[in-house]
């Protein structure tokens, strides 16, 4: 009879990747995906770390052997500083469709997010954008933009990974439009938009421009959304430099409030002269 | 891009052919079919069902031949569930059955369909520590692919016995089919007692790995009805390694 130990042992080198005659030798592993499972490994001809990406599946499996090669082309396809650049794809001894790409270090967003201040993450959110942005313009549409597919590398780089679903109808439900669940509407960027409005409404909690921000990329109907996402971005940036967005109607105590944060340099500078100029007349009189 | 190898080609399933009308195909194929599932479907029974060692072992050859005589795998749709799934549910049905008329199983019957080495099936049952299965449904996959593994391995004896690979047969032996962690070997020791240099055995090793993947492979291909739930389970069997 075969020991439990045994049969775990041979469970687990019938079901590694054999990367026998390739440049890689695997290290450790670093994730599993719906279709693959992704390894650290050592690119023996470079003498560097890379990410190696199996198909959990055999070569009789054209649908998902497709599927990792659609994934492969979409990634060298989008050359992006946003996007991970795959470096090498091809079979391995055992069958199994594999494709090398750079590994990616970093914090996922949502774990980045818990410990940084609101400007550096709205600045992420627009390195975000753009590589979504860029992604658009040829043509492809992530359908599955969340947080975990998201990485912020040591000095503020932001990557967008798991692009392995673009072309399919699926995604994560927290993040996915309303019109992914639909089997019967085409899906356009419209639906990325949506998960970025998802993913902003995340990373803020005030005020209610940006909210209004978020929830306008979330509206239910694409059309009420912003229609592309540099429209969205934009609107981003120009709450950051303290203009008015697209999404939200000021009152006119916000719109004061807004201009006291935007010109609270020279505000500041006006009230410091003024006090100054004061306290001088006062010293004078007495 | 290595040449792809040591994949399995063979389109021959067990399981569509234990449905065949030619009966000089369903017989052998049936016969596979029991070698196969008849210690994971004795154990089940056993922990399951808490049934006796004789009454276990009589359920068991009953359920075979219930199965042979009455084409249950004739009806089974790969696209409803895999076949591991299907053969569990016929045999609770069966021994739900069996029990409320009891008395009147068909103990062996007419057709003995399989020499049932129950000894020893029981004797790896008692090893188990009291209350060591928790959940019955996992502790029936996980005998089926102890058998299969076994059947794996027997094949890889006679194919390298075959091949007079006898060296890469005992290096796999060593290094990978221990019982316990502590008794594996290093490459070094393994090297010094078969009198071989270190390379050679790691060479040999992953020879000997890919050529037993190609047979479990196989093994895996004949116990599925088609090639979407081999498929699925190969998918299964790589992401469920531990």
């Amino acid at each position: 009879m075969i020991s439990d130990t045994a049969l775990d042992h041979l469970q687990r080198i019938v079901g590694e990747p054999d990367f026998t005659g390739t440049r890689y030798e695997p290290l450790s592993v670093l994730g599993r995906g719906g279709i693959g499972t992704v390894y650290l490994a050592r690119d023996s001809v470079l003498d560097r770390e890379v990410a190696v990406k199996v198909l959990d599946s055999l070569v009789g499996d054209q649908a998902l052997a497709g599927h990792l090669q659609q994934e492969a082309r979409i990634l060298a396809r989008l050359e992006h500083p946003g996007v991970v650049p795959v470096h090498d794809f091809g079979r391995l001894a055992d069958g199994r469709l594999f494709y090398a790409m750079k590994r990616v270090r970093g914090q996922r967003l949502d774990r980045w997010a818990a410990t940084a201040d609101p400007h550096a993450r709205l600045a992420v959110f627009l390195r975000m954008c753009d590589a979504v942005a860029f992604a658009h313009a040829h043509g492809v549409i992530h359908r599955d933009l969340k947080p975990e597919n998201v990485m912020v590398g040591e000095f503020g780089e932001v990557l967008v990974l798991d692009w392995g679903i673009a072309g399919f109808v699926v995604g994560t439900p927290c993040y996915m439009a309303p019109e992914q669940r639909r089997s019967d509407t085409t899906v356009d960027e419209r639906a990325d938009i949506h998960a970025l409005g998802a993913i902003l409404a995340g990373l803020v909690d005030g005020p209610k421009a940006l909210i209004a921000i978020a929830a306008k990329a979330q509206s239910i109907e694409p059309r009420d959304r912003y229609q592309h996402v540099l429209e969205l971005s934009a609107d981003v940036a120009r709450f950051m430099s303290g203009f008015a967005v697209r999404a939200h109607a000021e009152t006119v105590v916000d719109r004061i409030a807004r201009l006291g944060r935007r010109y609270r340099v020279p505000i500041g500078l006006v009230l410091a002269y003024l006090v100054m100029r004061l306290l001088l007349i006062w010293t004078l009189r007495v | 891009m290595p040449r792809m190898r040591g994949f399995p080609t063979t389109r021959y399933s067990i399981v569509t052919a234990s449905a065949s009308d030619n009966a000089d195909v369903r017989r052998p194929a049936f016969d596979a079919l029991v070698t196969a599932y008849w210690k994971p479907v004795f154990k089940y029974v056993r922990v399951k069902w808490q049934a006796s060692p004789d009454e276990a072992a009589d359920l068991t050859q009953a359920f075979f031949l219930r199965a042979f005589e009455k084409d249950f795998f004739g009806a089974f749709d790969a696209h409803q569930a895999r076949f591991r799934t299907y053969l569990r549910t016929c045999l609770d049905g069966f021994v739900a059955n069996a029990r409320k008329a009891e008395g009147r199983l068909k103990r062996g019957g007419h057709l003995q369909i399989i020499q049932l080495a129950v000894d020893a099936a029981e004797r790896e049952l008692q090893r188990l520590a009291p209350n060591a299965i928790d959940d019955v449904d996992a502790y029936f996959h996980r005998e089926w692919l102890r058998t299969l593994f076994a059947t794996a391995i027997a094949r890889f004896r006679e194919h390298c016995a075959a091949r007079d690979r006898a060296r890469r047969f005992t290096i796999f032996e060593r290094y990978d089919l221990p019982e316990d962690e502590e008794c594996r070997p290093t490459y070094a020791e393994l090297a010094v007692a078969l009198g071989l240099a270190v390379t050679d055995v790691t060479n040999e090793l992953a020879a000997a790995r890919r050529e037993f993947r190609r047979l479990v492979l196989n093994v895996l291909r004949e116990q599925c009805a088609s090639d979407e739930e081999f498929h699925a389970e190969a998918r299964a069997f790589m992401r469920s390694a531990p």
